[in-house]
């Protein structure tokens, strides 16, 4: 086991520079813009320019500037400053990560319990209409466009503009939960929902596959044989059902954080999503580029607990 | 040598049987037997004919346009605005089924040419994903060895990598000065297929692979060998015929994920640029004033909906017509 998660460790370290590699020849090497021009806002002269170019050290040659960039990055978590609001791009990170965490916990809450009661429903209940009608639903919550739901959702349901019922505070009415944990809930309601729409759909399309398959296996055979109530033998079902789901859950993180950046962007939620949609509108390109750092740094650290974890519940993946 | 050898077993074979008289017996072919399942499948049939339509309709843009006697999509009609300048909803008055944007431009053909696009970059973008997934997959999952350990491990690192955030990072970079590489790479479709292809050929590479891995054990394979068929025929004429029908259902699956990729790039303003039609990008446009505009929302968004969500139906309906071992039912 230890020498499992060493490896997992191992390999994260490995992914974290990779991924800050393709980052610095995405936003240094790649494109032909002048940051130091970007940086130096409207009609500079070209002293200023020359100037800027040399406090930020792009009249180096590019691996000096690489290894200015890991130093920076890893000694002290420092990603720059923004072209556009002038201030350390990690403050603001930090200041707009409340948001986006209280956003992707809540409608993970909410995926994972809906994904998992529809997706055994339907299973256990398998080809009936109610079944039918779920997983109909759930094709359709998959091949809608989260950030169409989410407009779609405000128009019909904010407090403002609802057209059906102003049930909803609409879009940026966003409080953080330490000024008024209530606000913060209403909310953030249809937010959680529209996010959690397609992955609750996805979960339940899996969960369905997997355990219509173990439901099967003759250890459920066995254990109908010898009398469980099919309550049992569904819980019986599900933990060999659950498994493959939790390292897909892994994957489907990165996926998620796409969804925050659009869910963030509709409904106007001061995240990091929203930073980062801000930020591509200003052309502030560090800012993105630390928006993408500490996003694929998270997906990273999501997938090493994910792979920990799926160890523990399924001890066989430690001996490979 | 090998022909030879192929004449030895072809005559080794016991006589052949008396010919039955009357009707004629012929074994169905996979082709056939696919089509008499994927036939009884409604749905994945509807779904099949509105992707057909749409294909159709995507092409002949120009024509369709032209016949329901709508204006071009990036002809801006002050008329269509109200004296506040404010957008008009669905008329046929006016020729303008859909609406018009606060443009003035006309929200239907606009939709029209949007499938262009939307088809356009989910078709690229998945067939050269596939080109490369197949043939990583196959080369790994032959070789083995280094060859499949090195392959292996950098389809591990695509696959934890956050494609949208990628897509932003390159989009945004792209779209200042000159564009990315020394103006090769410049924001628009190019930056969207690429993104794509780059996140897309691992998962692809990962399922051929696998299946590869498995098919090269199997007893015809092992029998081409041993009969001394080159690596090329095993390659060719063994192993990818089994794979077509996964590779079909990965495709069709694949198409969709894609469209959606390519509309979220958009709407976040780094995918297709504007006046280009997009769907991703009219729903960004939408944003602003779909309180008092719902056409400009509803159409590109529904438009979305229904081809993904006819590609999903259609390839849930090849997989169990392909695969009914692996059907979910």
């Amino acid at each position: 086991m230890i020498r499992y998660i060493i490896r997992r460790l191992l390999w994260a370290v490995v992914m974290l520079w990779v991924v800050s590699f393709v980052t610095f020849v995405v936003f240094y090497l790649l494109p032909t813009a002048e940051p130091a021009a970007l940086r130096a806002g409207k009609n500079p002269t070209p002293a200023l320019i020359a100037s800027i170019r040399h406090s930020l050290g792009l009249d180096k040659p590019w691996y000096q500037q690489y290894l200015h960039y890991m130093e920076r990055l890893f000694l002290h978590f420092d990603f720059g400053y923004s072209y556009h609001y002038n201030i350390a791009v990690k403050q603001q990170i930090f200041e707009r990560l409340p948001a986006t965490i209280s956003l992707v916990l809540g409608a993970a809450v909410i995926w994972i319990a809906v994904g998992v009661g529809v997706g055994v429903i339907s299973a256990v209940r398998r080809g009936t209409l109610l079944d039918r009608a779920t997983m109909g639903a759930a094709l359709v919550a998959i091949s809608a466009p989260v950030y169409w739901l989410g407009l779609l959702a405000l128009f019909l349901f904010a407090s403002d503009i609802g057209k059906v019922a102003h049930i909803f505070p609409g879009a940026g009415s966003y409080v953080p939960l330490s000024e008024d944990p209530v606000k913060w809930f209403t909310s953030l309601i249809l937010p959680w929902l529209v996010l959690a729409a397609s992955f609750a759909a996805i979960y339940a399309r899996l969960l369905r596959a997997n355990l219509i398959e173990v439901l099967s296996e003759d250890y459920i055979r066995t254990a109908r044989a010898k009398g469980l109530s099919e309550r049992r033998v569904t819980r019986h079902g599900l933990r060999g059902a659950i498994t493959p789901i939790v390292s897909a859950a892994g994957v489907d993180i990165g996926v998620a954080l796409g969804g925050v950046i659009l869910v963030e962007t509709v409904f106007n939620i001061p995240g990091v999503g929203r930073l980062a949609y801000e930020s591509i509108i200003n052309a502030d390109l560090p800012m993105i580029q630390g928006t993408v750092l500490v996003g694929a740094f998270f997906i990273v650290f999501a997938n090493l607990t994910v792979d920990i974890l799926y160890a523990f519940i399924d001890p066989r993946v430690r001996y490979t | 040598m090998s022909s030879t050898t192929f004449d030895l077993i072809e005559g080794g074979r016991s006589a052949p049987l008396e010919p039955l008289t009357g009707t004629e017996i012929a074994a169905r072919s996979p082709l056939e037997l696919f089509w008499r399942r994927f036939r009884k499948d409604r749905i994945a049939l509807v779904s099949l004919g509105f992707i057909v339509f749409l294909v159709v309709v995507a092409i002949a843009a120009p024509l369709v346009v032209k016949l329901l006697g709508a204006a071009g999509p990036d002809v801006q009609n002050p008329g269509a605005l109200t004296q506040f300048g404010t957008p008009t909803g669905p008329s046929f008055a006016h020729h303008h089924i859909f609406g018009v944007d606060p443009l003035g431009r006309d929200v239907f053909s606009r939709v029209v040419y949007g499938a262009r696009v939307s088809l356009e970059v989910a078709f690229i973008a998945t067939g050269l994903s596939m080109m490369i997934g197949i043939g990583v997959g196959m080369v790994a999952g032959l070789y083995r060895g280094w060859v499949d350990t090195l392959l292996s491990r950098m389809i591990d690192l695509t696959l934890c990598f956050p494609v949208l955030l990628l897509g932003l990072g390159l989009g945004a970079a792209c779209s200042q000065g000159n564009g990315c590489a020394g103006g090769t790479i410049k924001p628009g479709t190019d930056v969207v297929i690429l993104v794509i292809v780059l996140a897309t050929w691992t998962y692809i590479a990962r399922i051929v692979r696998g299946q590869v891995l498995s098919l090269r054990e199997k007893e015809f394979v092992q029998a081409a060998r041993s009969l001394g068929a080159s690596e090329a025929r095993i390659i060719f004429r063994e192993v990818l015929p089994n794979l077509t029908a996964s590779i079909i259902v990965v495709a069709t699956l694949f198409i969709p994920i894609n469209i959606l990729t390519e509309a979220a790039l958009s709407f976040l303003g780094v995918g297709v640029q504007p006046p280009n039609p997009s769907w991703g990008g009219m729903l960004a446009d939408a944003t602003n004033i779909f309180n008092s505009a719902w056409w400009y929302m509803v159409f590109p968004g529904a438009a979305l909906l229904l081809t993904v969500l006819a590609f999903n139906l259609v390839g849930d309906g090849l997989q169990d017509a392909l695969q009914p071992r692996a059907a979910h039912t």
